[in-house]
């Protein structure tokens, strides 16, 4: 394996090893997503049951907003509380003496978080699946790039929140966990962009997950797949991830100089 | 040849001068102590040394390598233990120096950790996660962590801060065993002055962020007409006493 590619698993083992041996936080992986999806998922069964064909069309597009806001939610989360379960253990000092690389270090970040979100929303898909008789499956491949989207969109928001975190200390923690449901209202997660107020949209249209809902709304009410709103959520998600990593650098860089790295836990 | 050496090494935070303008080598192979008291500036010094800090001004290159241009191919080859830096609580001994394996790009780390659990009597407590160990068997994961890629520089953050004296006295006999064994250059801030006698070969006195002395323990000592480093650092930290000139 190369140098590279071993430190990154090496900080991915590390949480692993955590993982395997504390259920308390497996069991928070998939607790939210699992609760959420019965809450809507017998919101969804009501509306069916009272407007019939519309209703479930409404059902199942609640139903899938519920299960891909939460793939954007887990992966933000999950790279946003790694980085503070380094913070938490006062074992960054040892970290940032290694020869990791910055980039490396957000590469394991990454991937912890798609294990995270994997173990977290495929539980809640499987309960929507069996419960509700709605498989997410059905929207077909373009699903994939749904997902890819909208997890790049979590690692952007979560950069950024690791950048505020290195700049401020553990005072921006409560962000690792509320400040993806401020964007919420304006990625029309469950209602189309037009609901919205008509100079809230250019905010809600520079958002690549709203072009994600959109297309998945297509999909699920017409069939059909929505390739500019999919060109408009990657090229989007570039501009997101590339300010993010700036960021990201700036902030590292200006941790170095203030000695934040050294004081970040207290 | 020195192992590291540093020039017009300076470190401001806003009004504070924490490091001002200091200057001094470590010859490869040797162990030098780092001395001064609270707020002296030894833990910045060693910050920058280790790339956590950017210093404000001034040089420091580590085995030859600038540490402002290329400091990951210093600190492949270097390694820090501190006891006020933990490692992940919840994880086995085993599992942290796997990290740490890999971190560090340890070929065969299994037998690595092997060997280290034999020199450092790790063995009954591989498995045992390290939050739950004593401040010994804590010192001795970390220097454990700190060895785990055969550094050729290891920093020490008072290495021997809580312990006992016979668990002391064994990290020490330790790290001479281990200097004497593999050539490594050892830079060790420290409190305990008899340690410091015992284990380094040069001393850098450090006050208010700047060198205030330096050289052999035993010309210290001459210098300042004492028995021991203990009545030397307390007459350099004091202003009691200048040093007597050759």
């Amino acid at each position: 394996m190369r140098p590279g590619l071993r430190r990154i698993w090496g900080l991915m083992y590390r949480h692993l090893a955590l993982y395997r041996r504390s259920w308390p936080r497996m069991l928070e992986l998939a607790y939210w997503p699992v609760l959420q999806m019965c809450i809507w998922g017998f919101t969804a069964r009501f509306l069916a049951a009272r407007m019939g064909n519309p209703g479930l069309i409404a059902g199942a597009t609640l139903l899938g907003g519920v299960l891909l806001w939460e793939v954007t939610l887990r992966s933000q989360m999950g790279m946003s509380i790694s980085f503070l379960e380094e913070i938490w253990s006062r074992n960054l000092g040892h970290v940032f003496v290694s020869p990791l690389r910055p980039f490396e270090l957000i590469a394991a970040l990454i991937g912890m978080s798609v294990i995270r979100m994997l173990l977290g929303v495929m539980p809640a898909i499987l309960l929507a699946w069996g419960l509700y008789a709605f498989n997410l499956f059905t929207l077909g491949p373009v699903l994939i790039l749904f997902f890819i989207n909208l997890m790049i969109m979590g690692w952007a928001v979560a950069l950024g929140v690791v950048s505020l975190i290195l700049r401020h200390g553990s005072g921006a923690e409560p962000l690792a966990w509320g400040v993806l449901f401020g964007l919420a209202p304006f990625s029309a997660v469950f209602y189309p962009v037009s609901v919205l107020p008509a100079f809230v949209r250019p905010l809600a249209y520079a958002l690549p997950t709203t072009h994600v809902f959109e297309g998945m709304r297509a999909a699920l009410s017409q069939g059909t797949i929505r390739w500019d709103h999919l060109a408009a959520a990657f090229g989007l998600n570039l501009i997101w991830l590339a300010g993010a990593a700036w960021l990201f650098a700036r902030q590292f860089h200006a941790a170095r100089v203030s000695g934040a790295l050294i004081a970040i836990g207290e | 040849m020195n192992a590291i050496e540093t020039e017009h090494l300076t470190k401001r935070y806003g009004p504070v001068l924490a490091v001002d303008d200091i200057g001094f080598a470590v010859p490869a192979g040797s162990t030098t102590g780092l001395l001064g008291g609270n707020g002296a500036g030894k833990t910045t010094t060693i910050a920058m040394l280790l790339g956590l800090l950017v210093p404000t001004a001034g040089r420091i290159a580590v085995l030859g390598h600038d540490m402002a241009r290329d400091r990951f191919a210093a600190l492949a080859r270097m390694n820090f233990s501190s006891p006020y830096v933990a490692l992940p609580s919840r994880l086995t001994v085993r599992e942290n120096l796997i990290v740490y394996g890999h971190l560090y790009d340890v070929r065969g780390v299994s037998d690595r950790i092997a060997a280290l659990a034999r020199e450092l009597d790790l063995g009954p407590i591989l498995d045992r996660p390290a939050g739950q160990l004593s401040a010994g068997q804590k010192t001795r994961v970390a220097l454990a962590k700190a060895l785990i890629n055969r550094p050729d520089v290891l920093l020490l953050d008072e290495p021997t801060a809580s312990l006992d004296p016979d668990t002391g006295d064994l990290v020490r006999t330790w790290l001479e065993q281990y200097r004497a064994e593999t050539g490594c250059t050892i830079l060790l801030a420290s409190h305990n002055m008899a340690e410091v006698e015992r284990l380094c070969s040069d001393v850098v006195m450090l006050k208010q962020g700047r060198v205030v002395d330096r050289g052999t323990p035993a010309a210290l000592l001459a210098r300042y007409e004492r028995q021991d480093l203990e009545s030397v650092f307390l007459d350099i930290a004091r202003d009691r006493r200048q040093a007597v000139p050759a």
